[in-house]
């Protein structure tokens, strides 16, 4: 290709009226040829050639011909964008302007704030120093980035500012397949939270009556009712206390409402442990899966977190201990309350990272199968029902079941269950180039993503994961029941034989035999009558 | 992750739980040049995190000139100290895929695996017990492999096949736009292509040559093993990997940044088709 001559001959082209030496005809043939406009785009070699040239030699970049390609490729980029908008000042509000909208609010201060210069000093605020515990954490790489906390931190705030509450803990970060759910672990102060309960409840209850006029309508016509009825289901435990002692409120940005969750009743704690699904990140998606989950997907994060709070919550031994004045009047019942030790010296870091793991209690209530704290006796219950309705009729009484029993509260984790032949919590330090200064951390390999560190009198708990418990086997799922016995097999309800031709045509011959005999008699008994007539 | 910059790249992901503490990022400051050197490499990458049940595995990669040749994996427990893993051969691979359970933390680790054999025909046959004896540092080395065969992905065009064979980073690369960015056609496996080949001719008609090189993640199966998110409304891309829990992809749409690191426990997710 003729391309070095472009530079040079940049003289008028000239007419060819004259007469042209052999060169200048070729020179002629080979630009006009450069000068074809191409049919896709319309461009021609000649003016882009001399463009990429005027680049190079304007620029002057270093290795010029290793990234000729990219320059070509640029310029022929740079061309088909239009210069001059035709949407003048058109304002591009993408997804990224609207959260940064949305979050701007959190770093607003509250109206009236302003006015008052830090008025209360003294009075106790709920909210936790997240930066602070978010610094521990970074020390043994968990948690979550700085700006990120800060969001939840004044998340957190917001949540403070709008509910009364005695308590607030940055419980975790579960991760969904499309969202994440941040979770904030929260007390009411006493009585308040009936408050809002009521609130909620009377709106429950009228959605409830519209559900039941409509199945009246359906069961006008007598539909035969099965006696079956199925075993009661375990009570929900009350709010306060078991796996509903605290409420749980999580968001999917900082900056987006706060959602309440649901308190979780037993029979999705027991159904929740039988299954393992992602959550998706939306509250009311439904969750597809045998055995059949009750409620959306709110209810089955309320049961994962009740679930990983009970078995990674702990603290060091002797923060917290038993009320003594408590201890006394309950005697049986498992103790569920405690208070802080406030003459908790502390343990050193040694210790606390000691692999014997004997340092270090649960503060959360263990979780028992039936899926409560406390256990509940399915038995005394249904009898009282029985006796009403059918005192006759004598019916097999279970025996009384055993009770189940977890371990206490503030039980050292060194009790817990083995994960697959390995210690079920990895104890270690946070730096070993500086061992004076480091502090203990404890990462669980039950529910991985679950962290827990202290040092000198703090400690705190986090959770980042996706919110599955760790099984070394694959998941199976539950299989479906076996098929029910349909009838105890007897003579009544077994198929006979059919008989054969010579049976039926044995019995015809012995009906016939006997019609005859029959006839005869009457034939003869009718003489007799005759005789006597 | 590319170990230049690490320390500002790593916080891109913090956001699926992935942090680095100060102390491991100054170490690996210091201690990845020193690798990138010694060894001569182009270009070195901070892979991630294997957590074991006592200690973690720091993994390292680094590449020469070719990124698909040459690549060579180094573990650390105390991100100081590096050690060169045996390459991954065909043979180790299938035999660690038969260890099962965490990692514990120690290279010289054993894992026991008993196989029974039948020997022998009809009634003749005898069972046999074979025992096998993984060796964790093995079992590490496969388990990165797998990890990058299966899940490791690039946006499209960042990397270019040369004429020449080689793949090296595309220099006029600019970032995947917000849409494309949302979309998982955009994301290419980093390996050699497998199942390229296998499409129609028809599809293959439009590809680009010296982009489309590499097999799409968009066909993966089972469909959604990826977690596509985006956070700060749009302003940063983070595609989580579903089959091996702890492969974490970002990218910032409209920029050249884009990077993937793994903090797992190294157990690929076995139960994910009833997780969906």
């Amino acid at each position: 290709m003729s391309t070095s001559p472009t530079n040079e001959e940049v003289k008028p082209d000239t007419p060819s009226t004259t007469q042209l030496s052999a060169k200048e005809n070729e020179f002629i043939k080979a630009k006009s040829y450069l000068l074809t406009a191409s049919t896709n785009t319309g461009m021609n070699l000649y003016d882009h050639l001399s463009k990429v040239l005027n680049r190079v030699l304007d620029e002057r970049p270093n290795n010029v011909a290793d990234i000729i390609e990219d320059i070509s490729n640029d310029t022929k980029r740079s061309k088909f964008t239009s210069k001059a908008d035709t949407v003048q000042d058109k304002v591009d509000k993408s997804t990224e302007v609207a959260l940064a909208q949305l979050q701007k609010k959190l770093f607003s201060k509250g109206e009236g704030e302003e006015e008052e210069p830090q008025p209360d000093e003294e009075v106790e605020t709920p909210l936790p120093n997240l930066m602070e515990l978010s610094f521990y954490f970074e020390q043994a790489a968990i948690g979550l980035n700085r700006e990120e906390v800060i969001r939840v931190w004044l998340a957190l705030k917001n949540l403070v500012d709008n509910h009364p509450l005695q308590h607030v803990r940055f419980w975790g970060k579960i991760l969904g397949t499309e969202q994440n759910y941040y979770v904030a672990e929260v007390e009411y102060r006493e009585g308040d939270e009936e408050e809002e309960e009521e609130e909620e409840n009377e709106e429950d209850t009228t959605e409830k009556d519209d559900a039941e006029e409509g199945e009246e309508e359906t069961e006008e016509d007598d539909i035969p009712k099965p006696e079956f009825k199925s075993p009661a289901l375990p009570p929900k435990e009350d709010n306060r206390t078991g796996v509903n002692k605290k409420t749980y409120f999580v968001c999917n940005e900082p900056g987006k409402p706060w959602v309440k969750l649901p308190a979780v009743n037993p029979t999705q704690v027991s159904v929740a442990r039988k299954i393992k699904k992602f959550f998706t990140g939306r509250l009311d998606a439904p969750v597809v899966c045998y055995p059949p989950f009750t409620g959306n997907e709110s209810n089955y994060l309320r049961a994962q977190i009740a679930r990983i709070s009970a078995g990674t919550h702990i603290s060091p031994l002797g923060f917290y201990q038993f009320d003594e004045e408590e201890e006394e009047e309950e005697e049986g019942e498992a103790r569920d309350h405690f208070v802080e030790n406030l003459d908790f010296e502390g343990i050193t870091v040694r210790e606390l990272a000691d692999p014997s793991l004997t340092n270090w209690v649960h503060h959360v209530q263990h979780i028992l199968p039936q899926g409560r704290c406390s256990w509940w006796n399915p038995v005394q219950k249904s009898e009282d029902d029985f006796e009403d309705e059918d005192e006759e009729e004598e019916r097999e009484e279970p025996d009384e079941p055993e009770p189940e029993v977890g371990p206490p509260l503030l039980t050292p984790i060194a009790e817990d269950d083995e994960v697959g032949g390995m210690s079920p919590w990895t104890p270690k330090l946070s730096s070993n180039i500086i061992p004076q200064y480091s502090i203990a951390v404890m990462h669980s390999n039950l529910w991985p993503g679950a962290h827990a560190f202290a040092f000198e009198k703090k400690f705190e708990n986090i959770y980042i994961g996706y919110g599955h418990k760790y099984a070394q086997d694959n998941f199976s799922p539950v299989p479906p029941p076996a098929v029910q016995e349909e009838f105890p097999s007897g003579p009544e309800i077994t198929e006979g034989e059919d008989p054969t031709p010579e049976e039926e045509a044995a019995l015809r011959a012995a009906q016939q035999e006997a019609a005859e005999a029959a006839e005869e008699m009457e034939e003869a008994e009718e003489e007799e009558d005759e005789d006597e007539n | 992750m590319d170990g230049e910059g690490l320390h500002l790249n790593i916080d891109y992901v913090g956001s699926s739980g992935i942090i680095l503490s100060p102390e491991q990022k100054a170490a690996l400051q210091t201690s990845l040049i020193i690798l990138q050197n010694e060894n001569k490499f182009n270009t070195i990458y901070f892979w991630g995190k294997i957590c074991g049940i006592k200690d973690d595995y720091y993994i390292a990669q680094g590449v020469g000139r070719n990124e698909f040749e040459g690549r060579k994996t180094f573990y650390s427990k105390d991100c100081i100290h590096w050690g060169l893993l045996p390459p991954a051969t065909k043979a180790v691979r299938d035999q660690s895929r038969l260890a099962k359970g965490r990692f514990t933390g120690d290279p010289s680790y054993e894992y026991e695996h008993v196989e029974t054999k039948k020997i022998g025909e009809g009634e003749d046959a005898t069972e046999e017990e074979e025992t096998i004896m993984i060796k964790e540092e093995n079992r590490l080395t496969s388990v990165i492999a797998d990890i990058d065969e299966d899940v490791r992905i690039v946006p499209r065009a960042a990397y270019v096949k040369t004429p020449t064979g080689n793949v090296i980073s595309n220099r006029s690369f600019e970032g995947l736009s917000v849409s494309e960015s949302a979309k998982l056609s955009s994301y290419l496996h980093f390996r050699e292509a497998k199942l390229l080949l296998e499409k129609p001719l028809l599809d293959r008609a439009n590809l680009d040559k010296a982009l489309d090189f590499m097999d799409c993640i968009e066909e993966d199966i089972p469909r959604g093993s990826w977690s596509c998110q985006f956070e700060r409304g749009s302003g940063l891309l983070t595609l989580r990997s579903l089959l091996w829990q702890g492969y974490t992809f970002f990218h910032v749409p409209g920029s050249r940044r884009f990077g993937s690191v793994y903090f797992g426990s190294g157990e690929k997710n076995l139960d994910l088709p009833f997780m969906l």
